[in-house]
């Protein structure tokens, strides 16, 4: 199936078969490595990007209903201006251990901002389908903080 | 058993066709047309299904993207809700929490934000799971559903609709179009309250309660709980006992009454012996809060 979306704002067209997800499209045919595989059943948000404006578990998205719809990815928001200060803060907090969760977690943080998102208390719950599996909330939260204050 | 961990879940291991209609009846077409075709809408449950292989569809049926179902209309005397609405879209519209606030707060409580931006009320309801965190609270407002088919439609109460874990009377060709549910403007508190290992978890335990008083006295209450019995319940008998009591003594006596209306069973989650007794203490818990709020911010329901 012929899938056209748009993809870190530019137009893109994939060959997809039907039985695959958002997340095989992004990473085998478009080798957008960025976007990790955790657990492949939503429940970790590894995987997660920015459909359509909202973040979605890319492992759940069946890739033939992005036609027409817009995504982002983390390696492109790392690249904006806000993804960049994200970024920042979790290296200046040591929000980062493996490193294998946080491209999900910039995604969700910078999607959370960008919704207007301001309270610590209420990043936190946004960030309840992102997992850390080093167990690295504390300093995730210490540069949530960080960041929410310098905005 | 196996491991989750044994299982790749990086591939769905299995093929089918996949088909996006444009309008509902395209889709209730492809549906009558195709044998073993299976509708999906946020497919966050269906997903997971299809990669475990619990599912063998030979088709897909996309409504996520149909405008005839993504709607919440509230009109005088029901609220209407498309079936491919959002979880989150349900959480952050205007009537919703205006006029369902009891329908709000499960919704806010309902998984994480990524999937609560794929799940749909319909695909909760159809899912038919015992858990489903939408479904105490619409029984508690005695939601009806429309389900179409290209014979027409007809309207089912919710009540009537879960036919077991997993199971409904949806009948082959029929698609969910939309939940109504009735608002009698009468001033009503409300309380949800979900037991989970974390909150956006499956519920081991989940309690729905809609309550009007006049004065200290009950006037009209409505008791629904979640993953406690084959489907989720309303627990009518202890609903009828305390209607007329006045409030302490409703709940005094109300855990007890509706512990014996619901038949909860160990699994993966949590055990029988522990939800009875969480299931007691939490309908206690949600009618005091629901009673708390009649007072403070109630809502004509």
């Amino acid at each position: 199936m012929r899938v056209r979306f748009k993809l870190n704002g530019t137009l893109v067209e994939v060959e997809v078969e039907p039985h695959e997800t958002l997340l095989n499209v992004l990473r085998d045919g478009l080798k957008i490595k960025s976007v990790k595989y955790g657990c492949g059943v939503g429940e970790c948000g590894a995987c997660t990007v920015i459909l359509d404006g909202r973040p979605v578990t890319s492992c759940l998205v069946m890739a033939a209903k992005v036609d027409g719809s817009e995504v982002l990815t983390p390696d492109y928001i790392a690249r904006t201006e806000l993804g960049k200060r994200v970024v920042d803060a979790m290296l200046d907090e040591g929000a980062i251990q493996c490193g294998y969760c946080s491209p999900g977690f910039l995604t969700t943080i910078y999607a959370a901002i960008l919704k207007g998102i301001r309270d610590p208390e209420a990043m936190k719950r946004a960030l309840l389908g992102n997992l850390c599996r080093c167990t690295g909330y504390v300093n995730i939260m210490k540069a949530v903080k960080r960041l929410l204050e310098s905005l | 058993m196996l491991s989750i961990n044994l299982i790749n879940t990086y591939r769905i291991p299995q093929t089918f066709e996949y088909y996006r209609p444009r309008s509902l009846r395209e889709a209730l077409e492809l549906l009558n047309a195709i044998e073993n075709a299976k509708v999906i809408a946020g497919g966050t449950d269906l997903v997971v299904d299809l990669k475990y292989r619990r599912v063998t569809p030979r088709a897909l049926v996309d409504v996520s993207g149909l405008s005839e179902l993504k709607f919440v209309k509230a009109g005088d005397s029901y609220v209407e809700i498309g079936s491919a609405t959002t979880i989150q879209e349900l959480a952050e519209n205007g009537a919703v929490r205006r006029y369902l606030p009891l329908l709000a707060e499960a919704a806010e409580l309902f998984g994480s934000w990524q999937i609560r931006n794929l799940a749909t009320i319909g695909g909760n309801l159809c899912n038919a799971s015992p858990a489903a965190d939408t479904a105490p609270p619409l029984l508690a407002h005695d939601a009806e559903l429309e389900l179409a088919s290209l014979s027409g439609s007809r309207v089912v109460p919710l009540a009537k609709f879960f036919a077991g874990p997993k199971k409904t009377v949806l009948e082959r060709g029929e698609i969910l179009r939309s939940v109504r549910v009735p608002v009698h403007r009468r001033r009503a508190g409300w309380s949800f309250i979900k037991v989970a290992r974390t909150s956006f978890d499956l519920a081991k335990v989940s309690v729905a309660v809609l309550l009007s008083l006049d004065g200290n006295t009950v006037a009209d209450v409505r008791i629904a709980l979640g993953s406690v019995a084959p489907t989720p319940v309303r627990a009518r008998t202890a609903e009828k006992h305390i209607t007329g009591a006045s409030f302490e003594e409703a709940v005094a006596l109300a855990p007890e009454l509706v512990a014996r209306e619901i038949a909860p069973i160990d699994d993966v989650r949590s055990t029988a012996r522990y939800r009875l007794e969480v299931a007691k203490t939490v309908v206690r818990d949600a009618m005091r809060r629901a009673y708390e709020r009649f007072f403070r911010v109630g809502v004509e329901v």
